[in-house]
């Protein structure tokens, strides 16, 4: 009874700031409310029974994706006052949109007249395929995080793709906005004005960095027992090396990690995901099948499942640092 | 009564992608476009993870004294779809920023203006 | 059934006292009192709720983890303030001292 209020009071407050960021017209105002909508939905995950989305939605949507849309508006506006980058109104035509959000609403809300009540254990989602993983995970990966068990092992190929996702999207972002940006006559004026080195932020950021970065190796390796895994510690290992850069200063990030390493490691992590297939190939099984990596199935499984985890994690760090750097750089002159 | 409660999840999740909709489609501003565009891949998130919950269950981590556990698969789609999602965002930022260095404005309208112009 | 009741009343409290900083964001006039409502309610909120959660817990892993959460949350939350009020200032927002002051704030909707 009390989840399904959470669950209900939730999703309301979801609808009411989704309906608040199309209404707005302050930027500013609209990503800091898209953060707020990300991490009202994390919760919606945690309560639907899904920790490892929630953590992954935390982390990626309330953390990176709000990071980057800020350093977008830093970006886009020019003025060095508080006046940030106002939508102008009327430049929308409201009525064939409205109609065709209608028409569409309706159709997919005909559509969910038949959808089994939300929870409902004899709903064919539950009964088919989903058994079989529930019921032979343990076994056949020694893995209880059964999560962590399909995207390492039994979807493997999936997991891949993305890396190879991730890795692309960073170097088309650094072919974007990787260089400095061209001189144009308005920038010569206006210097960002810095703001003074704060004792209070470095000593509170030298004492938790260190901790981010624990924080972010126990999800690594304890992904496999409880929520967690490559992406969740990918993105809080570079959450660390991203609040250092924040506080000190861009160059004295670039001090600690060369932009050559991050474009390094990101290539690794994938080659390493790569790597741990074709060493399945050349000892006579098939691509990613982790079974001849060790004496057992078991062994073999965990040893795959690690190596391809620390893989992803290592991408998803480099990239997502690149990707910071690359937008953070570009307003440098 | 019950198939209010039963469905609730999926009609907000309705609400929200036809919100996002909306905002990709009427309005003009590229920054707001892309968050229309997010809000939409969060609610499709929804539905997907809303589909895959049993009463009662635990999340799919095997435990002691646990007998009925939510479906890991779509746990697993949806896991991939997120980091698919940021990766798409953060392009999508970066085209802004160039398109803002060429053309010194983010507003779709001007931006036709502009070409239309050249 | 002595730490059911006390974990509710924590719990309560805890809630209570976050609906209370909402009220401050809403009804104050000016930035640096907002700042001042959010900073120092939300520290003890959070501090009262997982304190509830952890008499919850018992002697258990996740006690240590609920003790480790608010150890970082004590640390961030003020130096988060901190930070914005820093911000805010060198940016060049001035406190609004008297209610006859015109507002010279950044514009906001």
């Amino acid at each position: 009874m009390i989840d399904i209020i959470i669950d209900i009071t939730l999703l309301t407050f979801l609808a009411i700031t989704s309906v608040a960021i199309l209404r707005m017209s302050n930027l500013f105002a609209i990503v800091m409310l898209f953060g707020v909508f990300s991490l009202l939905s994390a919760g919606l995950f945690v309560v639907m029974d899904a920790p490892d989305v929630a953590f992954t939605e935390a982390a990626v949507g309330a953390g990176i994706s709000t990071v980057l849309m800020l350093a977008t508006l830093a970006l886009v506006k020019r003025q060095q006052k508080p006046h940030y980058t106002e939508e102008t109104p009327q430049t929308h035509r409201p009525w064939l949109p409205l109609l065709v959000v209608i028409v569409t609403g309706s159709a997919l809300v005909y559509g969910t007249w038949d959808i089994p009540a939300f929870g409902d254990p004899d709903a064919p989602a539950q009964t088919h395929v989903a058994r079989y993983y529930i019921d032979n995970a343990l076994q056949e990966t020694g893995v209880p995080n059964i999560v962590t068990a399909i995207l390492a092992s039994y979807r493997g190929f999936d997991t891949l793709g993305e890396v190879a996702v991730i890795f692309t999207a960073a170097v088309a972002v650094l072919l974007l906005i990787g260089g400095r940006r061209p001189k144009s006559p308005a920038t010569s004026k206006d210097k960002e004005s810095k703001i003074k080195p704060n004792l209070i932020l470095r000593v509170v950021a030298k004492f938790l960095i260190p901790l981010i970065i624990l924080f972010a190796l126990y999800v690594q390796f304890h992904g496999d027992f409880g929520p967690g895994g490559g992406f969740q510690a990918g993105v809080i290992f570079s959450a660390a090396f991203i609040l250092y850069s924040l506080v000190f200063g861009l160059d004295s990030a670039e001090k600690i990690i060369p932009a050559n390493w991050l474009r390094i490691l990101a290539a690794l992590g994938l080659l390493i995901y790569a790597g741990v297939g074709i060493a399945s190939l050349l000892l006579g099984e098939n691509y990613l099948d982790y079974t001849p990596l060790g004496s057992n199935q078991i062994a073999g499984q965990h040893l795959g499942i690690l190596l391809v985890e620390l893989g992803v994690g290592i991408t998803v760090a480099a990239a997502m640092l690149i990707l910071f750097f690359a937008f953070a750089g570009r307003g440098r002159d | 009564m019950d198939f209010l409660i039963g469905h609730y999840n999926y009609w907000i999740v309705i609400i929200l992608m036809m919100v996002g909709l909306y905002t990709v489609i009427s309005r003009g501003n590229l920054i707001k476009k892309i968050i229309g565009l997010n809000m939409f891949q969060v609610s499709v998130f929804l539905l997907y993870i809303s589909l895959s919950t049993v009463e009662g269950g635990a999340a799919p981590i095997i435990t002691e004294g646990v007998e009925i556990y939510s479906n890991p698969l779509p746990h697993v789609l949806i896991l991939t779809a997120i980091v698919v999602g940021v990766a798409t965002t953060a392009l999508a930022l970066a085209l802004v920023v160039r398109i803002k260095e060429s053309y010194g404005t983010i507003e779709e309208d001007e931006i036709h203006k502009l070409d239309q112009s050249l | 059934m002595i730490i059911d009741i006390a974990s509710w009343i924590l719990l309560l409290a805890g809630g209570g006292l976050g609906i209370v900083g909402g009220i401050g964001i809403h009804r104050f006039p000016d930035f640096y009192s907002r700042l001042h409502a959010t900073g120092i309610t939300d520290t003890l909120c959070a501090m009262l709720i997982l304190l509830g959660l952890g008499l919850q817990a018992g002697w258990s892993i996740a006690a240590f983890k609920l003790a480790l959460i608010f150890m970082f949350l004590f640390f961030t939350t003020p130096t988060a303030s901190h930070a914005l009020a820093n911000a805010a200032a060198h940016s060049g927002l001035k406190p609004k001292l008297s209610s006859n002051d015109s507002d010279k704030q950044a514009p906001h909707d």
